[in-house]
């Protein structure tokens, strides 16, 4: 498509238009903030920043941190699937091993004996979050991470798993375990 | 002091001058380029001795600021390369040693002809009357001449730049 | 050489660089502060040391206003990393920022900032051909660039300074010729007399004797600072930051200032040229002072007359788009430089009729 310019009258060739429409918006919004005191922020959220805390919409993606199923159970199976895919190796696992402890709760083989990121390294993709069969981290809502050392940036197992709170919503495992019950009275009904 | 200032003006405009030519640190043109500045900026302050303000400012303005710029721009679009040592050409070192040879010869010829002046009254101090008066009264001839001259070299570029293209 | 003259020219010199230097750093001030309320922000509003919130109104008012953040600034700039990259040709980058500094500072040395001060001229060099000296400095300051441009050895900066050489060069020409009937009508390139040429009355001003003259000089100088629109040279959106691409801290901050130096070196020139320098067509402000009181007051005058063309060179850059090369090319090669001949022909055709009389 070619889009036709229109030829330009001599005020036009010299900017004065531009000059003339450019001075009345500054002017407007110049007038407003200096005069009134209205800002953008005060408009869209009320205030600034450490005083009135930015609000979150859904599906930002922050912090990844682990969570907790119904039961309070760790959902998190060391699979290292995540560890595998994360394009700046920010996550390190440790599985618990042959000999390692066993897992806490049912349906489940091996929990993690430590699980690590380094939210240093982090880059807030969402790929772990994707490759998790077990729905068990999340990229939630907090976007302010601060420390003083580098190794306060290096979130642990434990840490991790309170930040993450529950996440009740999903309960992968319940309705797997309903699932198995159906099955045991073939034909499905219904 | 003024005979102190003219041998430090003139050591560096001659040892910038050598450096532009034959700088044995970088072969870099754009180091070439940046002495022949220095060049100029020293050269004005020889002229700043001489009383001949204006000219000091124009040797700057001109030389330093503009001439020079060109040469920098045109360098960097060209060839940024160090320049490699070329072999003798023997018409060049004939063409070279006769245009120096020719140069020292006219200098020499005025300076041995000229009347030492009487007395320190340099005329184009100060304001730029007198010089205009001598540019457009006493050397119009010249002044147009040199006009002209450049009115064909700028004609001169403007069409050998322009022949590949048409 | 009297000794009493090289006093008095070396206080004129550090005091003029102190006051260069401190509105420099304020300039910056107001540029984040305008910029913040064209865009509906407040900009900097935080900054405090540690002893302002003790002092009861005044204390969290100053720091509304931003007052000490050029303060953190500088302090920011000098404690910096100051990080060479490998690949830089180390001397040209080492001496462009000076380079770049240098001229801009160079050029308040001709500019009569007041009248005088007891027996004092206030103007550090008193030159007969000060306006050529000043076109002089002001085109080396385009070695900075270039050579900022080439030391970084990347392909950003060296756009940057391939383009500023060629913007410099172009509108040198209109600014030059643009002031030429203005020492047609004064009859020399002494900025003072062109500042006496003005006195008596509002319409001695020559803005309102050389309007084109003026406003070719004001698009000229926009071009020569580098300012938007005319910003070819550092574009951040095309050239990420142009020819400081590669610098940081204190060089960088040397650029910037040089940036805002220039800015008030031409505000200076501007002022002297066609708003009449430190005069003021009343209360006899336009005579040279006989007393001190009267020449910081003209001092005051002319400083203040700077800080309207700063704004106004501040405000100009959120009105206007920047230029595509061609039409910046265009501008400066086909409207003002034949614009500034006309404007020549017909200030000296006037000047020769009147003289025929």
């Amino acid at each position: 498509m070619i889009v036709e310019r229109k030829p330009l009258n001599l005020a036009e060739r010299f900017y004065l238009p531009a000059l003339g429409n450019g001075f009345r918006v500054t002017w407007k919004h110049f007038r407003k903030t200096l005069f009134h005191g209205r800002t953008a922020a005060d408009e869209t959220s009320g205030g600034y920043y450490p005083e009135v805390p930015w609000k979150v919409e859904p599906g930002y993606r922050g912090a990844p941190y682990l969570v907790r199923d119904q039961s309070g159970d760790t959902k998190c199976v060391s699979c290292q699937l995540c560890e595998f895919v994360c394009p700046p190796k920010a996550i390190r696992i440790t599985p618990p091993g042959p000999g390692g402890p066993p897992a806490d709760r049912a349906n489940a083989e091996k929990m993690p004996r430590e699980f690590e990121i380094n939210m240093l390294r982090c880059i807030f993709c969402g790929l772990c979050q994707e490759v998790c069969p077990e729905e068990a981290i999340f990229l939630q809502k907090d976007y302010s991470l601060t420390g003083l050392t580098r190794e306060e940036m290096v979130y642990n197992k434990e840490r991790l798993l309170a930040l993450g709170g529950h996440h009740t919503g999903i309960q992968k495992w319940k309705q797997k375990a309903d699932e198995a019950r159906a099955q045991e009275s073939f034909p499905v009904p219904g | 002091m003024e005979s102190i200032l003219f041998l430090i003006f003139a050591a560096f405009a001659l040892g910038c001058g050598l450096m532009t030519v034959a700088n044995p640190f970088s072969r870099s043109p754009v180091a070439s380029a940046l002495f022949l500045v220095l060049t100029m900026v020293w050269l004005a302050g020889l002229f700043v001795l001489l009383h001949a303000y204006f000219i000091a400012a124009v040797q700057i303005l001109v030389y330093a600021g503009a001439v020079m710029v060109l040469f920098l721009f045109v360098i960097m679009l060209l060839d940024l390369r160090e320049e490699e040592l070329r072999t003798w050409n023997r018409f060049g070192v004939a063409a070279g040693v006769f245009s120096v040879v020719a140069l020292l010869g006219v200098t020499a010829l005025t300076i041995l002809r000229s009347v030492p002046a009487a007395g320190a009254a340099p005329q184009l101090e100060g304001s730029t009357h007198a010089l205009g008066a001598m540019l457009f009264r006493q050397y119009l001839l010249p002044f147009e001449g040199v006009s002209i001259v450049l009115l064909v070299a700028m004609i001169g570029v403007i069409l050998l730049s322009k022949r590949e293209s048409k | 050489m009297d000794w009493q003259f090289l006093a008095f020219s070396l206080v004129k010199i550090i005091a003029a660089f102190a006051v260069v230097m401190t509105m420099v750093a304020y300039s910056v001030l107001v540029e984040r502060k305008v910029s913040a309320f064209i865009q509906d922000r407040l900009g900097p509003n935080r900054t405090q040391p540690f002893f302002a919130k003790y002092i009861p109104g005044l204390g969290p008012l100053l720091t509304r206003w931003g007052v000490f953040q050029p303060i953190a600034d500088g302090l920011k700039a000098f404690l910096k990393e100051d990080f060479t990259p490998a690949h830089v040709r180390k001397v040209y980058f080492w001496l462009a920022p000076a380079i770049a500094m240098v001229p801009s500072l160079l050029t308040v040395a001709v500019i009569p900032f007041g009248s005088m001060m007891g027996a004092q001229k206030m103007v550090i060099a008193d030159l007969d051909v000060g306006i050529l000296y000043t076109f002089g400095i002001v085109s080396l300051g385009v070695y900075g660039i270039v050579l900022a441009g080439y030391a970084a050895n990347s392909k950003y900066p060296f756009l940057g300074g391939i383009r500023s050489t060629a913007q410099m060069i172009s509108y040198e020409i209109s600014m030059g010729l643009s002031v030429i009937p203005i020492f047609l009508l004064v009859g020399s390139l002494n900025l003072g007399d062109v500042v006496q040429h003005q006195t008596g009355g509002w319409f001695a001003w020559h803005i309102f004797r050389q309007p084109l003259g003026f406003f070719i000089f004001l698009i000229a100088a926009f071009a020569e600072t580098n300012r938007l629109p005319f910003d070819l040279p550092e574009a951040d959106q095309e050239l990420v930051g142009g020819y400081h691409t590669e610098y940081s801290s204190i060089k960088f901050a040397l650029f910037f200032m040089a940036e805002y130096a220039a800015m008030i070196a031409v505000s200076g020139m501007m002022v002297t040229l066609f708003f009449g320098g430190w005069t003021l067509p009343f209360l006899g402000l336009d005579q040279p002072a006989a007393t001190l009181g009267m020449g910081l007051l003209h001092i005051l005058v002319f400083l203040g007359k700077v800080c309207c063309f700063l704004l106004l060179i501040i405000w100009v850059r959120w009105m206007l788009p920047r230029f595509r090369y061609d039409q910046l090319m265009d501008l400066g090669w086909r409207r003002f430089i034949p614009l500034a001949l006309l404007n020549i022909v017909v200030t000296a055709g006037v000047l020769a009729l009147l003289a025929s009389k």
